[in-house]
């Protein structure tokens, strides 16, 4: 029995942990080339989500059949989400990349602002329902009272998204550009590598990720409206910071660090107090390892 | 300003008719500012009531004049807008809109021994402390819903162990509070009480431990779009316990987004009166007078209104004592039913229904 308590709690964790991840790692991901922290990555992935219900919505409408119309949602979101990204980036940040950081970051949070209250205009300050894109699969079923089935979806996509920008960047050549990128901007320039591509494309991946995650997690929990971005884009801004960030692998444990510490302080004491409790968590860590858990110390040269 | 127009145009009347009596019925509440959308419908039904009675021959004989000052739904300026109701000789008062303004104009009425009746002051305290003999209200206090929620879950769903959830907020967390104390006074165990965040993500860890708990209801105090994702995600646990809000769960736009998971919520609400024959004829008066749908608290102000003319009739005077006597035991026919006062002041016969969510409607349990 508590065992089983425990191991419900473990896995919620993970759940929740998997969803700040497939934003943070957004985050940590333009951070870690032009250091700059995209404060409109929350937005992306509401965005995300609403293309994802106004396309599966119309093609429900036409009847396609079930598995058609969430793998064209989820296209149209990716691919929508990324315009945006990329949009924003030479709108917003391109023009002040060599202008003070305090500057961008300014611009990040208009840009925040202002992708809210254009998605409440044009769209409502509703809520909205959203369909299960996500079915409750036939094998899942003997599992379905431990963990859902769209909860076993979003722990196996981010894998297999971390798994992928892993590989993106460990092994192919756009990957070993943006490594370059990320080291020495100038250096990387003098040796002939295109870094406003290679900028443009972080935030294209950066922000399909974020789609995939704002589909899948309004699939989750069944509804979405133009304010969702904030709160999972600053937890998910607190994981990265708290993985390290810059650091990919870094996001990843620590939106699931993050993640179990909210779900085993809920189960285990109360959750009047789990924002508290998480962001004391938060300072701790911050106080022994400044850069984060799997954050280098950066060394200046005197 | 057709409000200032009007009131204008009722003291000017007033001292061209010096020698005549009025009773003077004062309407007091928000007519301005953020709130005034709750106050302004109060001044319109009291307008409407009004006209109708003193076009039947008034009040034990007199026309009845009304008095409107607008408090802004402030504490701070509701005690300057008794003294001056006071001081230009109100018989009685309809008002005020906010329990906050209410509170501080009500020690005033008390001193002068003046009767006051709000249509939308819900602090529970108002009436039930005791403090303020001279108050009355149509509209039913926040207590009741918690009671009728317990009284239900006790006598017709017959639950022995329960789990308490609310959203921190104002609203949540009283309703919650209260239907904590009545379950204990009730017997029933009360196995979790917490209060979860709203807006988080995913709410897994708090549903997994109440399901651990293993409650035969989940009572949650705050609005619907929390509800839904605790609901939706019981469901998706595969877990079937009873699940119950207050009003604000019974929206439609809770079944909207829960989808085939809200069926079997349970939600209180306000009664329906839509059917109530007195209701259709004030909202029609209102459509023909003012050309257009009545507002926030209109029926309760209506009712309101109806009733302190009322007890003024019946008791022959505007004594205190006659009247609060009157509205106590005299029942009168008013939007909303047929009502009078308990000995706290708050009006019986009016009040919550609980709703069942039933293919895809809010239907009232009976």
């Amino acid at each position: 029995m508590d065992f089983e308590f425990f191991f419900k709690l473990f896995l919620g964790g993970l759940t929740r942990g998997s969803i700040y991840a497939l934003i943070a790692l957004g985050y940590t991901m333009v951070y870690g080339i032009i250091e700059l922290i995209n404060f409109a990555h929350g937005e992306i992935y509401m965005i995300g989500a609403f293309t994802a219900l106004i396309i599966s919505t119309v093609l429900t409408m036409l009847g396609f059949p079930a598995l058609a119309v969430t793998l064209i949602a989820v296209a149209a979101a990716v691919f929508y989400a990324c315009c945006y990204g990329y949009t924003i980036e030479k709108i917003a940040y391109k023009p002040l990349r060599t202008a003070p950081r305090l500057s961008a970051l300014i611009s990040a949070i208009g840009m925040s602002l202002f992708l809210q209250n254009y998605v409440l205009l044009a769209q409502t300050s509703d809520f909205l329902p959203f369909p299960s894109l996500i079915p409750d699969f036939e094998f899942w079923e003997p599992y379905a009272h431990i963990m859902s089935a769209a909860e076993f979806t979003i722990i196996v996509t981010t894998v297999l998204v971390m798994v992928g920008l892993t590989f993106l960047i460990k092994f192919t050549q756009i990957g070993k550009a943006m490594r370059a990128t990320s080291q020495d901007k100038t250096m990387a320039m003098l040796l002939g590598i295109n870094v406003n591509r290679v900028i443009s494309f972080t935030f294209i991946i950066g922000s399909g990720t974020a789609a995939i995650g704002g589909m899948l997690i309004a699939s989750h929990i069944g509804q979405i409206n133009f304010y969702m971005g904030f709160i999972a884009g600053i937890k998910a801004f607190v994981a990265a910071v708290l993985g390290g960030i810059g650091n990919i692998p870094g996001a990843v444990l620590g939106s699931l660090v993050l993640g179990w510490t909210e779900s085993f302080f809920t189960g285990y004491i109360s959750s009047d107090y789990e924002d508290v409790f998480a962001f004391l968590f938060l300072v701790l860590i911050l106080i022994f390892r400044p850069s984060g858990i799997l954050g280098r110390a950066e060394t200046k040269k005197v | 300003m057709g409000c200032l127009l009007a009131v204008c145009l009722i003291f000017s009347c007033g001292k061209k008719e010096e020698a005549e009596q009025t009773i003077k019925l004062g309407v007091a509440g928000a007519h301005s500012g953020d709130l005034a959308s709750y106050g302004l419908p109060s001044v319109n039904a009291a307008k409407l009531v009004v006209e109708k009675i003193n076009a039947n021959g008034g009040v034990l004989g007199q026309q009845v004049e009304l008095l409107i000052e607008d408090d802004v739904c402030k504490p701070e300026v509701a005690g300057n807008t008794a003294t001056k109701l006071i001081s230009d000789g109100v018989d009685i008062v309809m008002g005020h809109i906010c329990s906050g303004a209410t509170k501080a104009a009500l020690g005033i009425y008390k001193e002068a021994n003046v009767v006051a009746m709000s249509p939308s002051a819900t602090n529970p305290d108002l009436t039930l402390s005791g403090d303020y003999p001279n108050f009355f209200r149509t509209i039913p206090h926040d207590a009741k819903q918690a009671e009728l929620q317990v009284k239900f879950a006790t006598q017709t769903l017959k639950v022995k162990n329960v789990v308490i959830l609310h959203d921190k907020g104002d609203y949540g967390k009283s309703q919650a509070e209260l239907a904590k104390k009545y379950f204990e006074e009730a017997g029933v165990n009360v196995l979790l009480f917490e209060g979860v965040t709203p807006g988080a993500v995913d709410y897994s860890a708090i549903v997994t431990k109440l399901e651990r708990q293993q409650p035969d209801l989940v009572v949650w105090g705050g609005y619907h779009p929390e509800a839904s994702k605790i609901v939706t995600l019981m469901r998706k646990q595969r877990m079937d316990t009873l699940f119950i809000g207050a009003d604000g769960v019974k929206d439609e736009t809770f079944i909207k987004v829960a989808g085939e998971y809200a069926e079997g919520v349970y939600a209180t609400g306000p009664k329906d009166i839509s059917d109530n024959p007195m209701a259709k004829m004030a909202k029609e008066e209102h459509q023909n007078e003012f050309g257009s749908d009545p507002g926030a608290f209109f029926d309760a102000a209506y009712a309101a209104t109806q009733a302190l003319l009322n007890a003024i009739e019946k008791a022959g005077s505007t004594d205190y004592d006659k009247v609060i006597n009157a509205l106590r035991t005299e029942y009168v026919e008013t939007p909303l039913g047929k009502i009078r006062f308990d000995e706290n002041g708050d009006a019986t016969g009016i009040g919550f229904s609980v709703y069942k969510v039933t293919n895809g409607q809010f239907i009232e349990e009976k």
